[in-house]
């Protein structure tokens, strides 16, 4: 089942300075999942801006990359959903825009808006580059859900692919499933039990996943389970910039509404402050 | 597991040395009742009303341990403007409001309310309470009332206060004046001197005893009248069967006005934020280290001051200096403040009539006494030696205070705190884009240390230090804890304080906190409690060393070894590992060098990666300088070493012999055959036994270190013993 992901990769391309990182990365993705590449270009076609292209991904050419680029004029959001669907593409690409200084990354309204309606998969670029930086270290949730499952499994298959060396798979347990409120000794070593209670029993759950994956895809790799206690969503992304992770994979969040985004949690959180680069499996 | 204690045997035991100190301390809450309630325009009794309902109420109900409740000093101001806006009756409904409020603030668990103001602020305000105490009282004590609107003309007038008291012509005031001053000496020096039959009794019990024995001295001696003025003294008491047939009058007609709810608001917050910086402070001296329930404290308290509303008594909350006296005289649980209560009833019942002796101006002195504490000019010393800015914060929220009152003082004191904040950084939106957005991230390391490490981002200030707390008060105190800031641009003074009053509770549970990350921050003071903010261009180093940098001198002293804070560039004999192959140095700091320059312990700056996908790590590493000449290898454990596994193309290197060893470590290096020789049992059995670290040598020196992140300074210690013992085996 795993070996039908990502067979075609969109990306949304626009004449950028990031322009020629974002593709060389799609392209080289493209290459190690065996996948097409479907570039995207909101706006007319022109020679020129096909042929600065096909300059960019001539080295991947060479390399047997198939590819296809569709030029579309439109509304940037609604054309790039579009597409995605018509050309069924797996996993979309998107370069999130970086503001203010060297730490902090902001996504751009378009690949926000991107993020929460497509029905595929999303990899969110926060420092895309010319050159290969091998992706070492792979954070993953490990929230006690239904999706969780499919999630966990991609991204042994992804970090297999991609060759990483570590994988830590983060469960975040917030506060009201400890429903202990710590207010004198007492309470203080309740909650230090429950809290134990807890963390052996995620991370049974999550051994029991692990379990399930392929032995081949574990070869290699570095498996580490972290249970961390607090906000969810929030402290993943944290713990991601802290151990200094090349990629963090999300589940997709269930639908979220005009009133989510004005008190923000889960990926939303993520999405407001990309701490590195994040792949959001659908 | 600690095996579960026989509660009531202990608490049999304990009980002589509760009873003894309780009753010591109703010796301070006597005098100190009466003068704070006749402060307040109150009548003298309702302050022991107070005291005799909070004590009994909350030391049933109540979640601290050795805290005492009575009357407090901050609420002094706050019930005087009730009692004479609104009047007693109206007053007393207001009381019983602000008890239902309390209460109420305990079951929302409101107990961080006093987390939520600049500490400088609220320092401002009670400052601004001493004053306001001390401003009225001052002329009482020379036995010469005044009325004023405004608590600045208070102060104003006490020159000619004294300047009318050096030229009293009636021998009754100069009697009152001479009382208030004779007792305001006893306040001062009693502290001064060191005689253990004078300090069996409290200085406010001394004042009362003498002042009782002055007029019967005059009564039955000399057969005259007191001759203090009849004005000056304690009006009538009633007996203990008179308070509790006679209730007051309570009057809720004023419920709907502005003023009345104004008052309840003054009221509960003076009341809540007092008790809970007591309690705080009270647990800091608790020998057992309990931590106290604040918000059921909280609800103890709301129950007590509506029963005392009801008896006719005023606002009850946990009083500070009270409580001290209650830990150093031995109380040991909260019957000693069921006692202090109880000693107190005791007190009415006997000795009502007596009280009728005291002098007004020497119940006074003792207050005056208190305000002056509460404003003393040390106290300024230290706000301005945290840091100008503090100075402003202080000022800004004891003037608003003074003028207009305790609400807005404080609220004042909030927002200029805010603009301060935004003035120092420069930036705005550091602050509203992040203020509503979680910040902190706590888990357990994954290793057999099992440090809680917590990581701050953005900026941590008083407005959103709940968030910090949190997270700290869900750690048992016997753990080792590493905060780290490097992620947060911004700390603040308040958060400083807090953090620094973890520091003391950790190392008395024989736990560990250690703050890390701040070493690149910029501050103005030297004070260990002033606020930093990220530079970006780090000054010099030198001016102003953080708590872990002090730390590191300490140990640099106890080692013997020479310290330096400095950066320093010169990085060229790290150059030859294997692990900054593929790294650039940027700098080394903090380096602690032993003398035969050997040993160099020192954090270390560098960047993984250019430009857009840059990174900066800082870390802690130990290089030592071998006599002999040894093969290059690398050991580690993980993968750390699987980055550089492709640049030299090795392979690990198993030992038959030791296969627990060959499983556990990855050990790379070129020249397989010495470096087989060089690991002989001994080194063998040394890593075996010892906590994981990185090594790498690149033939005359080592390279040691642990994670990728700055140690705190028990690892550096931990680091430093490792080396030792490390280049002991290998020569």
């Amino acid at each position: 089942m795993i070996k039908t992901n990502f067979h075609t990769i969109g990306i949304g391309v626009a004449f950028s300075p990031n322009l020629k990182a974002n593709i060389c990365e799609a392209a080289r993705l493209s290459l190690f999942f065996e996948s097409k590449l479907v570039l995207i270009h909101v706006g007319e076609t022109s020679s020129e801006k096909e042929q600065k292209l096909q300059d960019i991904l001539n080295p991947f050419i060479k390399q047997n990359l198939n590819y296809e680029i569709v030029f579309k004029t439109g509304e940037p959001v609604d054309v790039i959903l579009s597409i995605s669907e018509d050309k069924q593409v797996k996993l979309l690409i998107l370069g999130a825009l970086q503001k203010e200084n060297f730490v902090q990354y902001y996504l751009g309204t378009i690949a926000r808006k991107i993020t929460r309606q497509a029905q595929c998969s999303i990899l969110l670029l926060i420092k895309p580059s010319v050159e290969r930086v091998p992706c070492k270290h792979i954070v993953v949730n490990g929230l006690n859900d239904p999706k969780t499952k499919q999630t966990i499994s991609i991204a042994y298959y992804v970090s297999h692919k991609l060759q990483s060396k570590k994988i830590t798979i983060v469960e975040e347990i917030t506060k009201q499933e400890v429903a202990v409120i710590v207010h004198d000794d007492k309470s203080l070593r309740k909650s230090a039990i429950v809290k134990e209670r807890i963390k052996r029993r995620e991370d049974s759950r999550v051994k029991q996943i692990i379990s399930e994956v392929p032995e081949h895809f574990k070869l290699g790799l570095q498996t580490k389970t972290q249970s961390i206690f607090g906000k969810r969503g929030y402290s993943i992304g944290h713990y991601a910039q802290f151990v200094r992770a090349d990629l963090l994979i999300m589940n997709a969040p269930l639908k979220t509404r005009f009133f989510d985004r004005l008190f923000p949690h889960d990926i939303e959180y993520i999405l407001s402050e990309l701490p590195t680069d994040v792949l959001i499996i659908r | 597991m600690t095996p579960k204690k026989n509660n009531m045997s202990l608490f049999f035991k304990q009980l002589p040395k509760n009873i003894f100190s309780g009753f010591v301390v109703s010796l301070i809450a006597l005098p100190l009742g009466l003068g704070l309630a006749m402060a307040s325009d109150a009548p003298a009794i309702a302050g022991v009303i107070t005291a005799i309902v909070g004590g009994v109420i909350v030391s049933i109900l109540g979640g601290s341990h050795v805290t005492i409740t009575g009357p407090g000093n901050g609420l002094v101001g706050v019930t005087l403007v009730a009692i004479s806006t609104l009047g007693l009756e109206t007053a007393y409904a207001a009381i019983i409001c602000s008890g239902v409020l309390l209460m109420l603030l305990g079951f929302l668990r409101m107990g961080n309310l006093a987390d939520f103001f600049p500490s400088s602020a609220i320092q401002g305000m009670l400052a601004a309470i001493g004053l306001i105490i001390l401003g009225k009282q001052f002329h009482i004590m020379f036995g010469h009332k005044i009325s004023r609107a405004n608590t600045i003309d208070y102060l104003i007038e006490i020159p000619y206060t004294i300047n009318d008291a050096l030229h009293y012509e009636n021998t009754g005031l100069i009697y009152a004046a001479g009382a208030g001053v004779i007792s305001l000496m006893i306040m001062v020096f009693y502290s001064k001197i060191r005689n253990k039959y004078l300090q069996l009794i409290p200085a406010p019990m001394w004042i009362v005893l003498l002042s009782i024995g002055f007029s019967y001295y005059f009564e039955f001696i000399l057969h005259k009248n007191n001759p203090i003025a009849i004005d000056y003294m304690i009006p009538a008491i009633p007996s203990f069967s008179e308070i509790t047939t006679e209730l007051p009058n309570i009057s809720f007609s004023g419920i709907g006005g502005l003023g009345f709810w104004g008052s309840v608001l003054s009221l509960t917050l003076i009341a809540s934020i007092e008790s809970l910086l007591s309690i705080k402070a009270v647990d800091k001296l608790d020998s057992e280290k309990r931590r106290s329930n604040v918000n059921r404290d909280l609800k103890a308290l709301g129950i007590g001051t509506i029963g005392s509303g009801f008896l006719g008594g005023l606002n009850v909350v946990t009083v500070i200096a009270r409580s001290s006296v209650n830990v150093n005289n031995g109380g040991t649980n909260r019957s000693s403040n069921f006692f202090h209560a109880l000693f107190l009833v005791v007190f009415i019942v006997l000795f009502s009539s007596q009280l009728t002796r005291i002098p007004l101006p020497a119940l006074m002195a003792i207050l005056v006494y208190t305000g002056y504490k509460l404003a003393s000019p040390d106290l300024i010393k230290k706000v301005f030696s945290i840091g100008k800015e503090q100075l402003i914060i202080f000022f800004v929220t004891l003037l608003t205070t003074l003028k207009f009152g305790l609400i807005i003082g404080i609220t004042a004191g909030v927002i200029i705190t805010i603009i301060i904040h935004f003035i120092i950084n420069k930036n705005i939106t550091l602050f509203l884009r992040h203020w509503i957005k979680p910040n902190v991230l706590m888990f357990r390391e994954d290793d057999e240390k099992s440090n809680y490490y917590v990581s701050v981002k953005h900026f941590c200030t008083f407005a959103n230090f709940y968030r910090l707390k949190q997270k700290l008060d869900d750690i048992p105190e016997e753990n080792d804890v590493i905060v780290d800031f490097s992620l947060c641009d911004f700390v603040d003074h308040t958060v400083m304080e807090n953090l620094n009053n973890y520091q003391s509770t950790f190392s008395k549970n024989g736990g560990h906190f250690d703050i890390v990350g701040l070493d690149m921050h910029d501050a103005d003071s030297k004070h260990p409690f002033a606020l930093r903010k990220i530079v970006a261009v780090p000054k010099l180093f030198g001016y102003n060393l953080t708590g872990r940098q002090e730390n590191l001198e300490t140990i640099s002293n106890d080692y013997e070894l020479v310290y330096s804070a400095e950066k320093n560039k010169d990085t060229l004999f790290l150059n030859p590992f294997l692990f900054f192959k593929v790294k650039q140095i940027n700098h080394i700091y903090n380096e602690l060098t032993d003398k035969s320059k050997s040993f160099k312990i020192f954090d270390i700056e560098f960047s993984e990666g250019e430009f857009i996908a840059k990174e900066v790590i800082r870390t802690s590493m130990l290089h030592i300088v071998l006599n002999t000449s040894i093969p290059v290898f690398t050991l580690d454990r993980e993968s750390l070493i699987d980055k550089v596994y492709a640049l030299a193309g090795f392979s690990d290197i198993n030992f038959e012999h030791h296969q627990d060893f060959s499983k556990r470590f990855h050990l790379v290096g070129e020249d397989k055959e010495k470096i087989k020789t060089l690991f002989n049992d001994d080194l063998i059995h040394f890593f075996e036994s010892n906590p994981y670290y990185h090594i790498e040598s690149n033939g005359n020196s080592l390279l040691i270190f642990s994670k990728q992140r700055l140690a705190s300074t028990k690892e550096i210690k931990a680091l430093l013993d490792f080396g030792k013992r490390l280049k002991h085996v290998i020569s």
